[in-house]
């Protein structure tokens, strides 16, 4: 029981603006975290709700793989001094520590992951606080390319952002099930968690009725849309 | 909201293994922090330790998820008999109706940390990083949903130190929703580079065993600790009777000073609960040692309970355990409903002038009928949880 807007960002584009951050933040925050809020801001803002009413759910697979890369070279340093910018930012959650920031939002937010599955399980967490809470929820999902050396450890070929406004409404039915996934169209995000939402967004873009079905630990979320 | 029963629950931290050993601590205020002799123990600092990991590696079929971070959860789901406490609700719900909602800030990145001291001339990382079962913020939940040998909902939730207090409210939706009827929650945390290194440089961390709330305080101790608790539908003896989530919207790694956010998070859970502030008989506060938590902390206490209800923090007893800190502390207030104890803050003598709560020096004696416990972390992200019968 959801309807939404959505956004979403190919990794063609470069570090995308945020115009929603004060300069500082701007400036500070990790690639993954301006990736996120630029389709963020831009899914908001065609929904037409304001931002301080929405809770907010953020997913990713992986993080960030610039932050992770220079903590710990730093800490393989005998110095081993690390940025304290880059370590408040690696947290998980600091999409929503910034996006809160930025949209002056006392509302509650969470970070989730669950590797492949991340984007299925901020959905159904989403459809969760939607169905008790009754506000409408703002999800993102990012994950970039990790850079070497880790990148052969989680081969991911392109980047990819989005993010869906859902209010309580009539526009999607949620359910598990325990068939395979509907495999996502392009072979470019191949080892992209985040853009596992492909076939949902390319049936949200279309008009009428459709069925997808997303990866979830040992099953999968059915999203029927209506 | 429907009170969500608390069924089983065990903890591990620098106290010992168990829930028992956590209480007797508590009971004879003996605390488990030690001096730094984590790694090359290069920063002055206290740590929580939990003793035995480095002989307790990981084999057999879950072999790849072998770090410290799996290390403590295995050793964790082997005390106080929660693994059977598991399989009774397997057995009545079906594994598929049992999820697994886990807390965690760094996982297994220790693995990580290492490797990268082992980089060969060309800069690769040896190849058995186990990226996916070590690192990955979801191999925590994983592990522990192969080892319980559960089918229903998994995920890890990563929000900093609120983490394994949020993962309760998550468990309640889900129930209420109706797709699962049981939930093991909690969260894992162990020592590693990033953050004692990382907190160190945000000039976080005391030369002392920290000591919340009082007027010499320097800052945090940080620990480790695996937590686990069973939560079921229908409300128990034990039950989960509110929770409140809130953004302090400020900044990344600084509380917002007149505590509006962690305000905000305490009403609604009194609001869930159906309670009036008068009703709690005491709150376990985050209470970080921090000048700024403490600080900030107390004045959204006082707003909101006035200085009435005993409060204390316990990260002198464990450390501050960062994603596992919301379950460790929300075993100390299941304690203190079933054992009638309230824990002094342990290492304090002096509470800073100026601030106003009751907070405990000495451990008390008293029936508690409901505790609220407070959980914050960086990104202002807020949680408080009200537990009682």
């Amino acid at each position: 029981m959801l309807s939404g807007a959505a956004a979403f960002e190919p990794s063609a584009v470069q570090r995308p603006a945020v115009s929603l951050l004060p300069p500082a933040e701007r400036r500070r925050c990790a690639p993954s975290v301006a990736w996120a809020l630029a389709v963020a801001q831009e899914a908001v803002q065609s929904s037409g709700l304001d931002a301080g009413t929405l809770s907010v759910v953020f997913v990713s697979s992986d993080g960030d793989g610039d932050i992770v890369h220079r903590l710990c070279s730093a800490l393989a340093t005998p110095a081993a001094a690390v940025s304290p910018t880059d370590f408040h930012n690696s947290v998980h959650n600091a999409a929503t520590g910034y996006w809160s920031i930025g949209a002056h939002s006392p509302a509650a937010s969470t970070a989730l992951c669950a590797y492949d599955a991340s984007f299925a399980t901020g959905l159904l967490e989403a459809a969760c606080q939607i169905a008790i809470e009754k506000r409408p929820v703002l999800l993102m999902a990012v994950d970039l390319p990790y850079p070497p050396p880790l990148a052969p450890h989680r081969p991911v070929r392109h980047g990819f952002a989005a993010a869906l406004v859902l209010e309580p409404g009539t526009g999607l039915e949620i359910s598990l099930d325990g068939s395979e996934p509907t495999a996502p169209p392009m072979r470019d995000f191949e080892g992209n968690a985040s853009a596992a939402c492909v076939p949902l967004l390319a049936a949200l873009a279309r008009p009428g009725e459709a069925l997808v079905r997303l990866p979830l630990a040992g099953r999968v979320l059915q999203v029927r849309k209506i | 909201m429907n009170p969500l029963g608390v069924t089983a629950y065990t903890t591990t931290t620098a106290l010992g293994r168990g829930k028992a050993a956590m209480l007797e601590a508590l009971r004879r205020g003996k605390g488990g922090l030690r001096a730094n002799d984590f790694d090359r123990a290069e920063l002055r600092a206290w740590i929580g330790r939990v003793a035995g990991l480095e002989e307790a590696p990981i084999g057999g079929a879950l072999a790849e998820f072998d770090c410290r971070n799996n290390r403590l959860a295995s050793v964790g789901l082997g005390q106080d008999g929660f693994k059977e406490s598991v399989s009774r609700a397997k057995a009545k719900y079906g594994a598929r109706r049992v999820a697994v909602l886990l807390g965690t800030s760094t996982s297994g990145i220790l693995r990580t940390e290492l490797a990268y001291r082992q980089r060969d001339a060309q800069g690769n990382l040896p190849p058995d990083l186990h990226y996916r079962h070590a690192q990955n913020l979801y191999s925590i939940t994983d592990f522990v949903r192969q080892v319980l040998a559960l089918e229903g909902p998994a995920m890890t939730v990563s929000t900093a130190c609120s983490s394994s207090a949020k993962v309760f409210a998550s468990a309640a939706r889900y129930i209420e929703a109706g797709i699962i009827d049981a939930a093991v929650v909690g969260g894992v945390d162990s020592l590693c580079l990033t953050t004692m290194h990382g907190f160190s440089s945000l000039q976080l961390v005391s030369d002392e065993p920290c000591r919340p709330f009082d007027a010499a305080r320097k800052g945090m101790s940080i620990g480790e600790a695996a937590g686990f608790a069973l939560v079921e539908r229908g409300a128990g003896p034990l039950s989960l009777l509110g929770y409140g989530e809130s953004s302090d919207a400020y900044h990344m790694s600084t509380p917002q000073p007149d505590g509006e956010g962690a305000l905000g998070a305490m009403q609604q859970a009194l609001t869930r609960a159906g309670l009036e502030p008068g009703e709690i008989d005491y709150v376990n506060a985050h209470g970080t040692a921090t000048p700024a938590n403490d600080r900030a902390e107390d004045r959204a206490l006082v707003r909101l309970f006035g200085k009435r209800v005993p409060v204390s923090s316990t990260k002198g007893f464990t450390g501050h355990t960062l994603g596992a800190a919301g379950i460790v502390e929300a075993i100390v207030c299941f304690l203190a409903l079933e054992h009638g104890l309230l824990p002094a803050t342990l290492n304090s003598t002096a509470i800073e002038p100026g601030l106003e709560s009751m907070v405990l020096l000495e451990n008390r004696a008293a029936k508690v009928r409901r505790a609220l416990s407070n959980s914050f972390g960086f990104g202002g992200s807020n949680c408080s949880l009200v537990f009682g019968e």
